[in-house]
């Protein structure tokens, strides 16, 4: 296991994402809400560059008293990564994705020290 | 520490290759350089070309209308199927962002675009489809249909077939005026590129009508097939307006079109009145076939004096028919799929389609990768069947031959 500098603390922006390759493996740093967030740049459908979509929060069906449906709302608790080739959504906090818990994208730990932000790979 | 090579996408180009590139990864890990692939239904975006294509409308006030008022959306065509948001709300990026690619000026953009992606995926031929002119079958005005259909075959044919070996075409007919669909294919049979006709699946004619059998007649004698194009229609069909979601329209809309086409197919003995005229179904998934191979066959024994034309079961007319693989519905259901290539005889009669750059789009793994089909298999229905359906010349990508001469020098 070895500690790979993707960059500067504050270098990513609030946001955005950078695509590192660390040897073989391309890895999609996200940068949300403050927080840095690494996982495996590959979609487990068919192989797409999972982290190159965007983020969006997950959708909520509100439903009132007696079934009635209401409205749909987001969810800003609970952000999706979306898959740009085929919006596959994954959960940003676990890599699961929203639709059958078995599919994850491989997670990376984040480690932040010295005003630099690393990856463990 | 390690150092890294990074890509930071907050400032990078809009570019199909690197969309793509894990695509083109696939290609080369599983040498697809080897054989040939055909794709049996891919899109281009002929909405970035309206201003080209309306200078092809014959009529000079309907060319005068459409360049005044556009295509859909209150424009010339006004389509009853609207309302689509294909797109998902943003989650697919690759339609909006493709506008600002760049491509080269001495090439059409179509052509570029389109190798651009045929080559990520180690596609060798195309047989390309419009993407908002599916939907002109359902304008309320038969003459538009007419004229902007000619004017989007021709243009076709002189600015994308007639320059690029690798794309190739099956124009679209316009059904709703039978006269000019018999004179399209009069017309444009012969053109370099027109490997077949299509009939875009969402309208209101039916395929039995005696007024379309000189045109299939016509075609038979050509030796080119027909192509039943699925759609969706929303707004103007009334069972699918009750559907609020478009995942719902989506889903049942490219099926049942051509459900309802191919059973009424079947049910006037088409198969039989004209043996030798080569049928597909295109972008419908494969779920809907066994389906109705089962119904119709059941139905059949009980009431073939209703049909007598039909000297065999349903299904068997069907297993000698040829279908497009896209969207394949392969979502942990691995043994219906087997099932299903099995009753429609995959090895033969199936053809790989990627639907790109649309939403639901396959690449040529979901077909090389499924672990049930022989090497022959595989490459049967990824080229070799769409090769013999459309009498195809193999054309190689000049990329898989590289890769193949360099492999030959190493």
């Amino acid at each position: 296991m070895a500690d790979v500098l993707v960059c500067k603390d504050g270098e990513i922006a609030e946001g955005g994402v950078r695509v590192i390759q660390a040897g073989e493996v391309e890895i999609g740093v996200i940068r949300h809400d403050g927080k840095y967030y690494a996982y495996r740049n590959h979609c487990p459908h068919q192989g797409g560059p999972v982290c190159e979509g965007i983020r969006m929060p997950g959708v909520l069906d509100i439903i009132g008293e007696g079934g009635i449906f209401l409205q749909q709302d987001f969810d800003q608790k609970d952000i999706h990564i979306v898959c740009p080739w085929h919006s596959y959504e994954f959960h940003l906090e676990d890599g699961v994705n929203v639709c059958d818990k078995r599919i994850r994208l491989q997670k990376f730990k984040v480690v932040e020290k010295d005003g630099a932000v690393y990856i463990n790979v | 520490m390690d150092t890294v090579n990074f890509r930071d996408l907050s400032v990078a180009e809009t570019d199909t290759k690197t969309m793509l590139a894990h695509a083109d990864q696939q290609s080369v890990q599983r040498r697809y350089e080897d054989f040939l692939i055909v794709d049996v239904d891919g899109h281009h975006y002929e909405n970035m070309s309206y201003a080209e294509i309306f200078e092809y409308i014959e009529d000079p006030v309907m060319r005068q209308q459409a360049k005044y008022q556009g295509y859909g959306g209150g424009g010339i065509a006004s389509a009853t199927s609207g309302g689509g948001y294909q797109n998902l709300g943003g989650r697919v990026t690759r339609n909006p962002r493709v506008n600002a690619e760049v491509t080269p000026k001495d090439t059409h953009r179509d052509i570029t675009l389109t190798k651009r992606w045929m080559d990520a995926m180690g596609i060798d031929i195309v047989c390309l489809f419009p993407t908002p002119m599916l939907t002109l079958s359902l304008t309320p005005r038969p003459e538009v249909e007419v004229a902007l259909a000619r004017a989007y075959n021709s243009w076709l044919c002189d600015k994308v077939l007639s320059a690029e070996s690798r794309i190739c075409s099956t124009l679209y007919l316009p059904l709703n005026d039978p006269e000019a669909t018999y004179k399209m294919v009069k017309d444009f049979a012969g053109r370099k590129g027109v490997v077949g006709f299509t009939v875009v699946s969402p309208h209101y004619k039916a395929v039995y009508d005696n007024a379309y059998m000189k045109t299939y007649a016509l075609l038979e004698e050509a030796n080119l097939p027909l192509v039943f194009h699925g759609a969706y229609a929303w707004g103007g069909d009334q069972s699918l307006q009750l559907c609020n979601k478009f995942m719902a329209v989506h889903a049942l809309g490219f099926a049942w079109f051509n459900i309802l086409h191919m059973t009424n197919w079947l049910c006037n003995g088409l198969p039989e009145r004209f043996p030798k005229l080569r049928v597909a179904w295109v972008e419908s998934g494969l779920a809907w076939v066994p389906f109705l191979m089962q119904r119709l066959d059941n139905e059949w024994m009980m009431r073939s004096s209703e049909v007598p034309l039909l000297k065999r079961k349903p299904s068997d007319y069907m297993r000698e028919m040829f279908y497009s693989s896209q969207p394949m519905e392969m979502v942990n259901n691995r043994e219906a799929l087997e099932l299903t290539f099995k009753m429609i005889n995959a090895e033969t009669q199936l053809m790989y389609s990627s639907d790109y750059p649309h939403w639901d789009m396959d690449l040529p793994s979901t077909i090389y990768d499924l672990p049930f089909l022989s090497e022959p298999a595989k490459r049967n229905i990824l080229g070799g069947n769409a090769r013999r359906f459309f009498n195809l010349e193999p054309v190689v990508s000049e990329l898989k031959a590289k890769r193949l001469a360099a492999r030959a020098s190493s």
